[in-house]
């Protein structure tokens, strides 16, 4: 009884609240595309991108944006685009580009945080945004009604184009020669995943942000067997990892994104411990 | 006027040509089989001919309302599809996608006709099970049911027989053989030239660069080329 006391308690704040609404939110989402990012071997575009959206705002934080999210998004957007292309590109090699944008915006967002920063506690801040150690527990109500709206679009964009999304993941060679612009649909992806990346930043931090994309559709996919069940089964699973996750930081004070992820590591474990059992038994 | 016609393609990519000097026709319910040596550019003219890649010359025309949505293929399969956690049902449903536009879901007709093939192919009974866990035989068959969904008037195919074992291959054949009796066009890539011989109406046989030999079966039979490799088919 201690333990729910202790939660109410803390429940009472309303910047709990935000970020378990955020939270969840942002877990329901960004687990919609995971079987597509994995499937897809997009998953190294995911962490690229994340890095290009901590370079994006490091530069926010210098030039004194008050809400950053105005510039992190349609930077990363544009980077995603941008890979996305170099990655379908034969002649440019689409890995080492990556390496270059990626690597190349960290090291640049450092440089400007180290340059412009006027925070006293300089590693602080680059800890909180690569690890997401705090940032959660400071959303204010506006920024809670922003990941709202950008999770309903997320949501919207993947209900609407479902069966697209399937058909050009599963064969996009297919789809493309029966007549669906399966590149019009991945740079729709592509923008789709940056915004779940920006978002997802939020709850676990830049560096952390491609695991929450891809543990709960790796977990879902070594037990289920269609598409479909594996989608729900991984929104379920990356909501519930992600409550437990805060509320477990709430309790024991400890970061909330790592705890997000230890309990999706946990999560694929026993998924996977299922999966065995099932084959051979 | 021919469903499909080539004249005077060159083909092939990043610069290279790979076959320069082909012109042939498609007529509605013609079986025509591809014939080569590995490496001869087969695939890379069925993905010209599928405009997954353009043609370096040459002119590729399709019949009046032959759009790309009418098309049927089966591709060889991906190293992507062997780990897709996909229902048959799931795959066989999306080659229905085309008819969609932009209408976000499956309407009735398209989900009954998605049954029929599944049904007209044997698999109707694999519907729930999961794509990657089936033989390769079914595989073929689950996307053999999805290119039929596609296709209203032909099929490009590649390589149907491919990682099959013989009584698997043998009944691919036959249901592509089936399949081009009830009026569907047929393209497909082979390498198995006595069982082309035996099902196709036209041969195209690709050598190195250029094309050999591009007729009906039975002037292939009576071909210098044709008498050459259908001999070493059998034996």
């Amino acid at each position: 009884m201690e333990i729910m006391d202790k939660l109410a308690l803390y429940f009472q704040f309303p910047f709990v609240r935000y970020a378990m609404v955020a939270g969840i939110l942002i877990a329901l989402c960004s687990s919609l595309l995971g079987v597509t990012l994995v499937l897809k071997r997009f998953s190294f575009i995911g962490d690229g991108l994340s890095h290009v959206a901590f370079g994006a705002t490091a530069a926010a934080v210098a030039l004194n944006l008050t809400n950053n999210i105005f510039l992190v998004l349609p930077v990363t957007i544009i980077c995603a685009i941008l890979l996305l292309r170099a990655g379908q590109n034969a002649k440019i090699r689409g890995d080492a580009s990556i390496a270059m944008i990626s690597v190349g915006a960290l090291a640049v967002g450092y440089l400007i945080m180290n340059i412009f920063s006027k925070s006293s506690n300089l590693s602080g801040d680059v800890c909180a945004t690569l690890f997401g150690s705090t940032s959660i527990l400071t959303l204010t109500r506006a920024s809670v009604w922003l990941c709202a709206g950008l999770s309903m679009a997320v949501i919207t964009v993947f209900l609407l184009f479902y069966h697209k999304i399937f058909a050009v993941t599963f064969d996009e060679d297919f789809a493309t020669a029966t007549g669906t612009k399966a590149k019009t649909y991945n740079l729709l992806l592509a923008a789709v995943i940056a915004v779940i990346i920006v978002l997802a930043m939020n709850l676990v931090g830049a560096l952390l942000v491609s695991a929450l994309v891809v543990f709960p559709a790796l977990s879902a996919m070594r037990v289920l067997k269609s598409f479909k069940a594996v989608t729900i089964c991984s929104v379920l699973v990356s909501v519930s990892c992600a409550a437990l996750g805060i509320l477990i930081s709430i309790l024991a004070g400890t970061p909330v994104g790592a705890t997000i992820l230890a309990v999706n590591i946990a999560g694929f474990g026993i998924f996977s411990l299922i999966g065995l059992a099932a084959r051979s038994g | 006027m021919p469903q499909l016609s080539c004249r005077d393609l060159t083909i092939g990519y990043e610069g290279k040509t790979v076959v320069s000097g082909l012109s042939f026709d498609v007529n509605a319910g013609d079986y025509l089989c591809i014939v080569g040596e590995n490496g001869t550019g087969k695939s890379t003219l069925m993905k010209t001919l599928l405009k997954l890649m353009p043609p370096m010359s040459g002119r590729i025309t399709a019949e009046d309302g032959l759009s790309s949505n009418q098309i049927g293929y089966l591709p060889q399969q991906t190293a992507a599809q062997r780990d897709f956690p996909a229902s048959v049902k799931e795959v066989v449903r999306s080659g229905c996608l085309n008819r969609c536009g932009m209408r976000p879901f499956y309407s009735k007709p398209e989900k009954r006709m998605a049954d029929e093939n599944m049904e007209k192919l044997g698999i109707a009974a694999l519907a729930k099970r999961c794509y990657r866990e089936l033989s390769g035989g079914q595989q073929q068959r689950v996307l053999l049911a999805r290119a039929l969904c596609a296709a209203r008037k032909i099929l490009l195919i590649d390589e149907p027989a491919a990682g099959l074992d013989p009584k698997a291959a043998v009944e691919m054949y036959s249901l592509i053989k089936k399949l081009n009796d009830e009026g569907i066009s047929i393209v497909m890539i082979s390498h198995d030239i006595a069982a082309s011989i035996k099902h196709a109406s036209h041969i195209l046989h690709i050598g190195e660069r250029y094309p050999l030999f591009c007729g009906t079966v039975s002037e292939y039979q009576q071909s210098d080329i044709g008498r050459k490799y259908a001999g070493l088919g059998e034996s």
